[in-house]
């Protein structure tokens, strides 16, 4: 590259932080991991249909130490990207885009991911009664 | 001199928009519009299947309509996640047969996916 002396964008180092760059950044990394997921779903299809011990082992899986955290993180990622994707949506009928609005909508994204996960996994540890 | 005695336009011609260049945007935002209802579904049954037994879930898998909507979720699900994966892909792999090999397998995987997953939906469904 030719050195310029001129600042690049975006310069790392000075970058001042902001939240609309992460919820950015986390809509594309929820999004990989959403489709990996989607191949667990699959998983999970194929052993119902192949019977009861298929069913069983996955299950077994699903209710292991590690299939529980995979299984929270799998749930933090689908609400962020349900969240921040309705954003985007809403976004793309072109309203929303001035800065304190987007600031406000990126935080609004990235909290209501939480609470709702945090509610389904609190519906899910009571054992299913609300 | 240009060595090319071809006009600017001629060489230009079949190399820009094909009118098509706005499909995978738009094909993106349905898909994930379609999503936004099928996964709120997909999730609320799963929370309503939670702790039920082998039997029960199959059961509730084989309904005509249960069938329907996973098999939409499925097919909606590995389009979108192409769509998605294909532009970061574009965006961060920079040797050229990497990335080229590697648009061509979340294809490859995708379909795969997808089919086994609306198969597996099928047999239950049908009741094979």
């Amino acid at each position: 590259m030719a050195q310029t002396g001129r600042p690049l964008s975006p310069h790392i180092q000075v970058y001042k932080w902001q939240v609309q760059m992460v919820t950015s950044i986390l809509h594309r990394a929820t999004g990989i991991v959403l489709a990996v997921g989607s191949l667990l779903l699959v998983w999970g299809l194929a052993a119902i249909a192949a019977g009861p011990e298929a069913f069983a082992t996955f299950t077994d899986c699903a209710g292991s130490p590690l299939g529980m955290i995979v299984l929270v993180g799998w749930t933090l990622a689908f609400f962020y990207h349900l969240a921040n994707g309705i954003r985007h949506l809403v976004q793309d009928t072109g309203v929303g885009y001035s800065i304190p609005a987007f600031v406000r909508s990126s935080w609004l994204s990235i909290i209501v991911s939480i609470v709702l996960t945090v509610a389904v996994w609190a519906y899910v540890l009571a054992g299913g009664h609300a | 001199m240009s060595r090319d005695l071809r006009n600017p336009l001629a060489r230009a011609r079949g190399l820009g928009s094909a009118k098509e260049g706005v499909s995978h945007w738009m094909l993106q935002r349905v898909t994930g519009l379609g999503l936004v209802f099928l996964t709120v579904w997909f999730v609320v049954t799963v929370l309503g299947l939670m702790h039920s037994d082998y039997a029960t879930a199959r059961a509730t898998l084989a309904k005509p309509w249960n069938a329907v909507l996973l098999a939409a979720l499925l097919i909606t699900t590995f389009r979108h996640a192409v769509l998605g994966l294909q532009v970061v892909i574009e965006d961060y792999v920079h040797t050229r047969w990497l990335e080229v090999a590697s648009l061509v397998l979340i294809k490859f995987i995708a379909v795969l996916a997808a089919l086994a997953g609306v198969l597996a939906v099928l047999r239950v469904a049908l009741g094979s």
